[in-house]
């Protein structure tokens, strides 16, 4: 409390006081003598790119330490099967919340006792910095290079940030793509036999629920959740190498087009006819699954890496389809995107790690697990037949869909992935003031350029 | 305290020709050094580095890992010119008419009601009710808050229940509401602080004064404007003081209630240092909004410190 009532403590000013405090602001200097960051740190980034690089299998006793998420329990169930098939090898796993790890994860890679393998959504940056392990080495001796070329390129990233290209730097432990689940017995009631074929469709159904009383659709927005939607809407109206092109940082790209007015703008009316719940601005994900699986609403904007839980709260009352092209016959689009793995520079196990991965992609059982967790393709080999799924699942539908979309489709990745920063604030807030009226379609494009290149000249 | 202050005669202020302080007053002078190393130490790497490396930082443009370029007061004139930066400083302000503002007055009410019961189980019950927001921590209040404010929440179920069904919100997630919601919970942690200060300072004041107020007939209304409320000024810039920093520097409600949504209703200094640092990964520009956000709350504390001393 002395500091609010030290008329006393004005009397001790003397020069010792003085010293002490002197003395204390001089040490707290000698921090500040050189400029912050570490020019150096990517030296050992590129060391594995042009060597031969070792596929065996880990001889010797070896320890993996992983960092990933918490509640999300397929790399766990993953590092356990390893470990039966290899001994020798023993895996620690160390789980944060999404969010943290993603805040954290530059600073974890670049301290002394870096993991072996993380979970991390964005990897431009930290490959910039030289962060992350250049595995282009390993992707041709394990053939990962001749994967679906759609996915594993997004994770490809040039000396110059830009992705697509470049050095491959990370693996998906699941291949995630995402769509429209719906309810069958609410679809039942307004006679949805079919998943819509047009975007037209889709709206009709939506405008016979808000009729029937059903709600339209349950969508979180309380973080921005309502991106699923629009960019599902832009994917149809846009043409897709402009998204990419955009999620990628390519010089030049923008999608303040009328492609993106026009799909904002849709949002727009459907939050103005209450085709979203009043109270989605507030509402949590954890929330709006529940409130789906409880019958709480028609549609539900979201990616297979939910399948499963659906399907066990759910059963058969749940389907998923691709978001519908602009009109009949058109092209699938859907936002699709590996979940990222990555292995930092600094790892002591790099083949090790690569060993794994490429494990996870190929091993029959592995790739069970992984369909079997989270209903996300295990991605590997175009050759390697899927695990099977009880047919007239919804996970056998999300598998379907992704064969669909590898074949006759494009897959495109999240808007919110183009930027560090574009999602918390601008698509979030902007998307917010959109679904209430806040916001016009050719505002929010606008506005969603801007930033995105204010971002990018930092 | 008389160990130092007993020195002040032979501060640095004295007649340069006059001896150096002998070798005993010398040793005193270390000794006491050593009682104050205990504390000095965490404060200086805890508190002091980290102020003077944010100081250092806000000169950069940096992402926090790679290489760093200095760019001088840039950072500065992007927090001081710019409107995204500037609405939730402003953000920060309104908020003081719910950190402080309604619990220093609501507290005065409270502390002069409570003085007036007499010592016994209701007292201690009050008190312990109202002080329970200061015990809890800031991020599980807020959670348990934003259950309060969902639109399956307690708030929304009473309206219901009182007929005002068409009332009912989610109120952290409307544009209108959110910032008044997350103030509210503000007032709520800041009320208990308030009150058991104030009670701990009323008790302070000499009762003579008011049995001197009740023989000259005042009533309870006059007894508190001339016996309490001046006796209490100590006390209430002690509360205004420390309430004002919490509202400016506030972070922990808005992250957990609304992540300064909806819109950017609810984005608080605080709040975006922490996404300019972490999620945009903006060190030098998250750095410099942390010095100005300081310099603030400097020059809006240290005059109330002036006045809540001034009577003295």
């Amino acid at each position: 409390m002395s500091r609010f009532n030290s008329h006393e403590g004005r009397q001790t000013s003397g020069p010792s006081r003085r010293w002490v405090l002197s003395a204390a602001a001089g040490m707290a200097l000698t921090a500040a003598c050189s400029a912050p960051g570490n020019s150096s740190v990517g030296a050992g980034a590129k060391s594995a790119a042009g060597k031969a690089v070792s596929t065996t299998a880990p001889k010797g006793s070896v320890t993996l330490n992983l960092y990933v998420e918490t509640g999300f329990p397929l790399p766990v169930k993953l590092a356990e099967e390893f470990q039966k098939q290899y001994p020798n090898v023993k895996v620690k796993i160390r789980q944060d919340q999404f969010a943290v790890i993603t805040q954290n994860a530059p600073r974890v890679m670049a301290s002394s006792d870096a993991p072996d393998l993380i979970r991390i959504p964005t990897i431009v940056a930290s490959a910039k910095d030289g962060l992350l392990a250049d595995l282009d080495g390993y992707a041709r001796a394990y053939g990962w290079d001749k994967y679906s070329t759609g996915l594993i390129d997004q994770m490809r990233v040039s000396d110059k940030g830009v992705r697509g290209s470049g050095p491959l730097y990370a693996l998906g432990i699941g291949y995630n793509i995402t769509g429209i689940f719906y309810n069958k017995t609410l679809a039942a009631k307004i006679g949805m036999t079919n998943p819509p074929s047009t975007v037209a469709e889709l709206e009709s159904l939506l405008a016979k629920a808000k009729k029937a009383g059903i709600q339209p659709i349950v969508q979180f927005n309380d973080i921005g959740g309502v991106n699923f939607p629009f960019q599902a809407l832009l994917n149809q109206y846009e043409d897709p190498s402009k998204i990419a092109n955009w999620v990628f940082d390519r010089p030049g790209a923008d999608l303040d087009t009328p492609a993106t007015v026009k799909a904002a703008d849709k949002i727009a009316s459907w939050g103005a006819k209450g085709y979203f719940t009043s109270d989605a601005n507030a509402l949590t994900y954890t929330d709006m699954m529940s409130r789906f699986e409880k019958g709480g609403g028609l549609f539900m904007f979201n990616g297979d890496w939910e399948s499963q839980n659906l399907a066990k709260s759910m059963g058969k009352n749940v389907g998923f389809f691709l978001a519908p092209p602009a009109s009949a016959g058109g092209r699938l689009v859907a936002m699709s995107a590996p979940a990222t793995y990555a292995i930092p520079a600094k790892s002591k196990n790099i083949a090790t790690v690569a060993f794994f991965l490429n494990w996870v992609h190929t091993n029959s059982k592995a790739r069970k697990i992984i369909v079997d967790v989270t209903g996300s393709s295990p991605g590997g080999p175009t050759d390697l037949a899927l695990p099977a799924v009880a047919d007239g699942s919804v996970v056998a539908q999300t598998l379907q869909a992704t064969n669909d979309l590898a074949q006759k489709g494009v897959a495109v990745d999240f808007t919110a992935n183009a930027t560090a920063g574009i999602y918390a604030n601008t698509i979030k807030p902007e998307l917010q003031k959109l679904i209430t009226g806040r916001e016009t379609g050719a505002g929010f494009a606008k506005k969603l350029q801007a930033d995105y290149e204010k971002e990018l000249s930092q | 305290m008389t160990l130092l202050s007993d020195r002040t005669a032979l501060s640095g202020r004295r007649d340069p020709a006059s001896p150096r302080p002998g070798p005993r007053l010398r040793a005193r002078r270390w000794a006491g050094l050593l009682f104050v190393l205990p504390a000095l130490v965490p404060y200086t790497v805890f508190v002091l580095r980290p102020l003077v490396v944010s100081a250092q930082y806000s000169l950069y443009d940096w992402n926090g890992i790679g290489a760093a370029r200095f760019v001088g007061v840039d950072n500065y004139r992007r927090v001081l010119t710019s409107s995204e930066q500037l609405t939730p400083i402003l953000h920060a302000f309104e908020l003081i008419l719910f950190f402080t503002v309604i619990p220093v007055c609501l507290g005065l009410v409270t502390a002069a009601l409570l003085h007036g019961l007499p010592n016994g189980p209701l007292a201690t019950t009050a008190r312990v009710v109202l002080f329970i927001p200061q015990v809890i921590p800031l991020v599980a209040a807020a959670l348990a808050w934003s259950w309060v404010y969902s639109s399956d929440g307690v708030l929304n179920q009473f309206l219901r229940t009182i007929g005002l069904g068409s009332w009912s919100r989610a109120w952290l997630g409307d544009f209108t509401w959110a910032f008044t919601a997350v103030g509210l919970v503000g007032s709520w942690v800041s009320l208990g602080l308030c009150t058991l200060l104030l009670i701990t300072g009323i008790n302070k004041i000499d009762p003579t004064l008011y049995d001197a107020a009740r023989i000259d007939g005042a009533g309870p209304v006059q007894e508190f404007m001339a016996v309490t409320l001046p006796g209490l000024r100590r006390e209430i810039g002690v509360c205004v003081t420390v309430t004002v920093i919490a509202a400016l520097a506030s972070f922990d409600i808005v992250y957990v209630t609304t992540q300064g949504g909806p819109g950017t209703q609810t984005l608080v200094p605080g709040l975006q240092i922490f996404q300019l640092a972490f999620t945009q990964r903006e060190v030098g520009l998250a750095s410099a909004t942390a010095i100005v956000l300081m310099v603030l709350v400097l020059l809006v504390v240290t005059p109330l410190q002036r006045i809540s001393r001034g009577a003295e």
